[in-house]
């Protein structure tokens, strides 16, 4: 067996096994790119989502929790947020602005990121767009 | 040590160890926030803690496989190293980069390091793993850039070898799919599709290359095996990682709002992807057992046998877990995550970086093949300890997340999160109490480097 199959075999194995690979992935990566427009609520971005965003991440609320299941596992999912919330953006709002600054006895807590009212207009807003991306069902029920 | 210029890896593994006390420091920090949620509060969020955990990990893993390569590559290529003097000023650079970014995560809130760091100019920061700041990000680059041509440069003067090849591919490809990471549109569908071109192209694609390459090189040299077995073998298992590794990325593309036949390739390709990592174990225990001769670092034969059933364990077996798309409906973003996030970076990662410390570095410190009997036995204690103890983290967050799944999002009526995680407050205490473990593992090990250094070299145990 040593003999029928050499290393140049299995080289090229490698090479030409990854290569078509590598294709296939960036086919399928155009042909995503193709059909997104239908599925990830891009009608829906203006600045305030933009906005919304570039805050979710100077804050790095990633760290804490995770948005359409990815990130940390500290803190509730939010990527469907707006929705536990009743498709109340003012409720987002009011739960941010509310932490106390130095947290619940005892309790995982949230910092007090003093937003102004505009920026957690903004951040509802980017809240609210991620919860009308179309997931393919996911998260299995309201509690994320 | 057979080349002057291997000498530049010692500084890359003693950083690399010394991060590696800082992730498991701020690991245990986090640990007791899951479960004294208050712990530490305002000072150190538990986000902040978690960025200095995950961005420890992955830096001192990349000093690894520095060092690694300046170790492996002139001894492979039977040439100096093309220039030992930049890859010290690399070192240098990296090192300073890595202080200040953790530094700054811990002086200043994240949004005060990103308007100081101009996060607006081009936005970077605030994505999982890639926290750095655009300029960190910048410089790491740079530095990768500087090692590959030093790398590179010395594999084209030098002889060049199946291993060599390997492991340049694999550095350039972690570079390169890396540049996805300055790509931040705010479509969040899009921002998420390119994310994992970093993140999962990187463990399960071009990282295997370096794992795959590293472990050849450690196993030609203490089996004393036939390099063109070896090399054979090498070339099998990053075939198979590539062919189901890269459109295995469709396992995370089940729920980010892409089109659903993401579900049949990421369940079907990914469902392949322990293969090769079974393969790596059969590879491990096959050459060590065909060995032409026992070499007296037991320690290193220990890690590299260890570094393939971990990986195995941890990528293969609780990665298939939770792979396929029916099941990861209910365990995405779950601790079924971080459980196997734990196992399979130790496993894999750690482990391998473990291992050529282990080999290279008696050597690297004057002894002329192995370190001491008692140094080495300090060591696989430490082996034991650490490995076992990953176990049972890795155990007591499958646990805790099992229940988190049936309680969120199983039963008939759902509970929510915080309510959930209150509920199984018993298993993050036990988490914590194995990260106890994993620490004082950690501390023998790093023992070990200076306990027995005036004892002789350890001789080889004549086999039975
Ligand atoms: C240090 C960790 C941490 C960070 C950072 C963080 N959060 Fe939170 N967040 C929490 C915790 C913990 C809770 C649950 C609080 C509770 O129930 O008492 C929470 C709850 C929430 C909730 C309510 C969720 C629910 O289902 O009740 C919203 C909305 C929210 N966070 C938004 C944000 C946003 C937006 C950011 C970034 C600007 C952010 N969080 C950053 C820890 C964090
Ligand atoms: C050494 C190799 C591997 C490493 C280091 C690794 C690491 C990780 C990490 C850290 C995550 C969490 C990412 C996040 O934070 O969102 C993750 C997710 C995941 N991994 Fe791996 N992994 C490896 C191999 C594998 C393999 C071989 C499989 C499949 C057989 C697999 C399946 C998955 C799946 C399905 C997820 C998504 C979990 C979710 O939906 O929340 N992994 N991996
Ligand atoms: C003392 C032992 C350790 C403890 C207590 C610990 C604790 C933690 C905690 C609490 C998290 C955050 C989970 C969350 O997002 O909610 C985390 C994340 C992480 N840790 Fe550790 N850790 C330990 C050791 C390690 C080791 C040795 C590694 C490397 C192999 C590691 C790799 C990671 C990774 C990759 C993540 C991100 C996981 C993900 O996103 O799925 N940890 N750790
Ligand atoms: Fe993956």
């Amino acid at each position: 067996m040593n003999e029928v199959f050499t290393k140049s075999m299995a080289r090229n194995i490698f090479y030409g096994g990854s290569l078509f690979f590598i294709l296939l992935f960036l086919g399928l990566t155009f042909d995503t790119t193709r059909q997104l427009p239908k599925l990830d609520n891009r009608q829906a971005i203006t600045d305030k989502v933009a906005l919304g965003k570039a805050l979710w991440e100077e804050n790095n609320c990633i760290g804490c929790h995770t948005l359409l299941g990815e990130g940390a596992y500290f803190a509730p999912e939010l990527g469907n947020i707006y929705k536990r919330f009743g498709n109340n953006k003012a409720a987002i709002k009011g739960f941010i602005m509310s932490r106390p600054k130095d947290g619940i006895p005892g309790r995982r807590s949230m910092p007090q990121f003093n937003f102004t009212d505009e920026e957690l207009d903004a951040i509802a807003e980017f809240l609210k767009y991620s919860s009308e991306i179309n997931t393919a069902g996911w998260p299995p029920n309201i509690q994320g | 040590m057979q080349y002057q210029s291997q000498a530049v890896a010692k500084p890359y593994f003693i950083a690399a160890i010394g991060l590696f006390v800082l992730q498991i420091l701020f690991g245990l920090i986090m640990g007791l926030q899951y479960v004294v949620g208050d712990f530490l509060f305002p000072e150190i969020p538990f986000n902040v803690a978690r960025m200095v955990h995950t961005n420890a990990l992955i830096i001192w893993l990349l000093m690894g496989f520095m060092g690694a390569a300046y170790y492996l590559v002139p001894e492979e290529s039977e040439t100096e190293l093309f220039s030992p003097r930049l890859a010290l000023v690399t070192f240098w650079v990296f090192l300073a980069a890595a202080v200040l970014t953790v530094a700054g995560y811990l002086l200043v809130p994240y949004a005060t390091l990103a308007e100081l760091t101009g996060n607006h100019l081009l936005p970077t920061m605030g994505r999982e793993f890639l926290e750095q700041p655009t300029i960190t990000k910048i410089g790491i680059v740079v530095v990768a850039l500087a090692f590959i041509f030093n790398v590179g440069m010395t594999v084209l003067k030098g002889r060049k070898t199946a291993i060599n090849l390997v492991l340049l591919l694999g550095l350039v490809g972690l570079a390169v799919l890396f540049l996805f990471s300055f790509y931040n549109p705010t479509n969040l569908v899009l921002d998420k599709y390119y994310w994992w071109w970093v993140v999962h192209l990187w463990v399960e694609g071009v990282w295997e290359l370096i794992l795959g390459a590293i472990l050849a090189f450690v196993l030609i040299k203490v089996t004393g095996v036939d390099r063109e077995v070896i090399e054979k073998w090498l070339y099998i298992i990053i075939a198979m990682a590539l062919i189901s590794g890269i459109i295995g990325t469709g396992h995370h593309y089940f729920w980010i709002g892409v089109p659903e036949y993401w579900q049949w390739w990421g369940s079907i390709f990914s469902a392949l992807e322990p293969l090769p990592f079974f393969m790596m174990t059969v590879f491990a225990f096959n050459m060590v057992n065909r060995r032409r001769r026992n070499h007296p670092n037991r320690a290193a034969v220990l890690w590299a046998l260890g570094t393939a059933v971990m990986a195995f364990l941890g990528a293969g077996v609780w990665g298939f877990l939770h792979t396929l798309s029916p099941v990861n409906y209910y365990t995405h973003g779950t601790q079924i995550t971080a459980a196997h996030g734990h196992m399979s970076f130790y496993g894999a990662y750690v482990m391998i970086v473990l291992t050529i410390i282990s080999y290279a570095m008696p050597l690297l410190r004057g002894r002329k093949v192995a370190a001491s009997n008692k140094s080495q036995v300090l060591e696989m204690w430490s082996f034991w300890l650490m490995t076992v103890a990953m176990v049972f983290i890795t155990f007591f967050l499958t646990a805790a997340g099992i229940l988190q799944v049936h309680m969120q999002r199983v039963m008939d009526k759902p509970l929510p999160f915080m309510y959930v995680q209150d509920q199984i407050a018993l298993f993050y205490w036990l988490r914590e109490g194995a990260g106890l473990v994993f620490l004082i593992g950690l501390i023998v090990y790093i023992a070990s480097f200076f306990i027995g250094n005036n004892e002789p070299e350890a001789e080889v145990v004549p086999s039975t």
